[in-house]
């Protein structure tokens, strides 16, 4: 009698069940590679820094925060490339945001010249880290013949040990990142500058404000959120940092250059220490999360009082 | 003095502006110069790469870095793994990254805020972070010979999820309104409607998983320890251990074959390449 009335009502019942499940079969996969390669590491890093583990030997010993006692008290090469990273962020952030600022506030303005100028800055940016390092390593050489150098050498300058010496190994690190990203971070600020609405600088060319006046007063507190994000996101950045230190100095001299992704990669891989390089990746991945957690922060709150 | 008083005014003005253009044209130096000076160590002969003052331009200009290249390695394989790792990751990134986003955009389902909070903290997460783990899966699945390691852990781009599912928005919902009334199915609303929309943003996210994948090292230094699966970057590198004492034209050469085809593209779309990449900092 109701069969009709049955089969219609699964049918819909089918339709309404498909519907509700396709979103998720088409976020599974993505959610799937996520779990596996990112989310389960992050938690298996925690997980493995409690452990005395090492590849040629496979058995797990449990020994509870040794491996971070050891990072922090016993062996003291971890604390130096923690302050290097520091140092060396510290360093980048400051260079790329004053010099990205000064360059874009310069070339802002459309015409052949300027986005010459754009072009050539971005142009580092597109290749890979590796060949600017070792460009760079081969400009700053040690010997005479070096480029820089020999630019020295026509001032009458003494040459310089560049990256063999600790003195200015962390400087020749950061001058290669430095001139890396100013580009990018420059062609950013050129479209946060081009996005403030012309009216304003027409009415502050009316009362003749200094410009001086105008930029602190006006510009930079336009631009505070692009400036914000930037100081995050190269903070992330210089967090990270590997390729350059590993091919142009190899944490050297002695650990003058020594940063803590090169230190988790050289006892994973070098020393099999992989419950102690574990534990150093667990110090990296917090930082990066209460850096994260910071812009979030600050983010929502500008967003609740616009 | 005297011929103060004859320049003409448009003369003055380009007087006037002559510092800010030659200070420009420093500063593209100091960004471009580094490329000039790796092209042009390339083509010198050893001897002349340790010679005091250096040459700005080849006195003998010579090919023997880019032979002495050949003659060492069998450059080919890196560069087919280098092409093939780019190229399926592209295709595996989109794959997973278009229904994800479109999902993201357009349906709301419970757990929806949650997972889409996952793919942003994927973004703040390095590879410095993940690969002792992921490393060990990979000798698990035993797969550590293979590509494999080079491409599927990169399966999800969080940052790509990101913007297209950004550009499905700003699609006007009139448009799947009226596609509906025609009786397009969802497949077909998502495959022939909207994702010619988006297309702009889909190559963008395209181009930056090549330049990445191109670029990269720390993952595929970890990842192979054997010659066949290694891509570019890593046999470039190689380039300095295999010397004694560093052959800085062979070293460049490598360097001038990994950099060019970046290069050369972007020497012809530079304009359109920089503004994805503004755009993608932007948002």
């Amino acid at each position: 009698m109701n069969q009709h009335l049955e089969t219609k009502r699964r049918f819909f019942d089918k339709e309404k069940i498909k519907e509700k499940i396709l979103p998720y079969i088409m976020v599974a996969p993505a959610m799937a590679f996520l779990l596996v390669f990112t989310f389960y590491p992050m938690v298996n890093l925690v997980y493995l820094s409690f452990f005395d583990y090492n590849l040629i030997n496979p058995n797990k010993k449990f020994v509870g925060w040794r491996n971070y006692s050891d990072l922090f008290f016993l062996r003291k090469d971890f604390v130096v490339a923690l302050k290097n990273t520091a140092v060396y962020t510290g360093a980048v952030v400051f260079f790329v945001i004053l010099l990205a600022l000064l360059l874009a506030l310069w070339i802002r303005k459309d015409g052949k010249l300027n986005h010459f100028v754009q072009s050539c800055a971005f142009t580092p940016h597109l290749v890979a880290m590796l060949s600017c390092a070792m460009i760079w390593a081969w400009i700053m050489d040690a010997n005479r013949y070096g480029l820089f150098n020999t630019v020295l050498s026509f001032f009458n300058l003494p040459p310089l040990r560049w990256l063999n010496s600790s003195t200015t190994a962390m400087l020749s690190v950061v001058i290669v990142s430095v001139w890396k990203s100013i580009g990018y971070y420059c062609l950013i600020i050129v479209s946060a500058l081009k996005a403030i609405p012309a009216e304003i600088y027409e009415a502050a060319e009316l009362d003749n404000t200094p410009k001086l006046r105008l930029f602190f007063r006006i510009i930079l507190p336009l631009l505070s959120p692009q400036l914000f994000f930037l100081l995050v996101t190269i903070t992330i950045n210089s967090f990270r940092v590997f390729d350059t230190v590993r091919i142009m100095t190899e944490g050297g001299p002695g650990n003058a250059t020594d940063v803590i992704s090169f230190y988790i990669y050289r006892y994973a891989f070098r020393h099999f220490r992989i419950g102690y390089a574990s534990a150093a990746g667990t110090i990296l991945m917090l930082i990066l999360m209460v850096l994260t957690a910071i812009y979030f922060k600050v983010l929502s709150k500008r967003i609740h009082y616009q | 003095m005297h011929s103060e008083s004859t320049w003409s005014p448009r003369l003055k003005q380009f007087a006037a502006r002559l510092p800010g253009i030659i200070g420009k044209l420093l500063v593209a130096f100091i960004f471009v110069f580094p490329f000039y000076w790796m092209v042009i160590t390339s083509f010198k002969p050893y001897i002349e790469t340790i010679q005091f003052p250096p040459t700005l331009w080849p006195q003998n200009f010579t090919l023997d870095a880019y032979r002495s290249i050949l003659g060492k390695m069998n450059l080919g394989i890196y560069v087919k793994n280098s092409i093939i790792i780019s190229v399926s990751e592209i295709i595996l990134q989109l794959v997973v990254m278009i229904p994800a986003a479109y999902a993201f955009a357009r349906y709301n389902f419970v757990g929806k805020g949650l997972m889409f909070g996952m793919v942003l903290v994927a973004l703040m997460i390095p590879v410095q972070v993940t690969f002792i783990t992921v490393y060990l899966l990979m000798a698990k699945w035993k797969l550590l010979g293979t590509l494999l390691p080079q491409i599927i852990p990169f399966g999800t781009n969080a940052f790509g999820i990101f913007l297209l599912r950004q550009s499905f928005l700003q699609i006007p919902e009139e448009v799947i309104e009226s596609a509906k009334l025609d009786n397009a199915s969802e497949l077909q609303i998502m495959t022939q409607i909207m994702l010619p929309m988006v297309k702009p943003t889909v190559i963008t996210i395209c181009m930056f998983s090549f330049i990445g994948r191109w670029n990269a090292y720390f993952w595929p230094l970890v990842m192979t320890d054997v010659e066949r699966i290694r891509p570019l970057t890593i046999a470039i590198e190689k380039l300095k251990d295999v010397e004694y004492g560093i052959n800085w034209n062979i070293l460049m050469a490598g360097n001038v074959l990994l950099v060019a085809p970046i290069l050369v593209v972007f020497f012809f779309a530079s304009r359109k390449i920089m503004e994805a990449f503004a755009y993608r900092g932007v948002k």
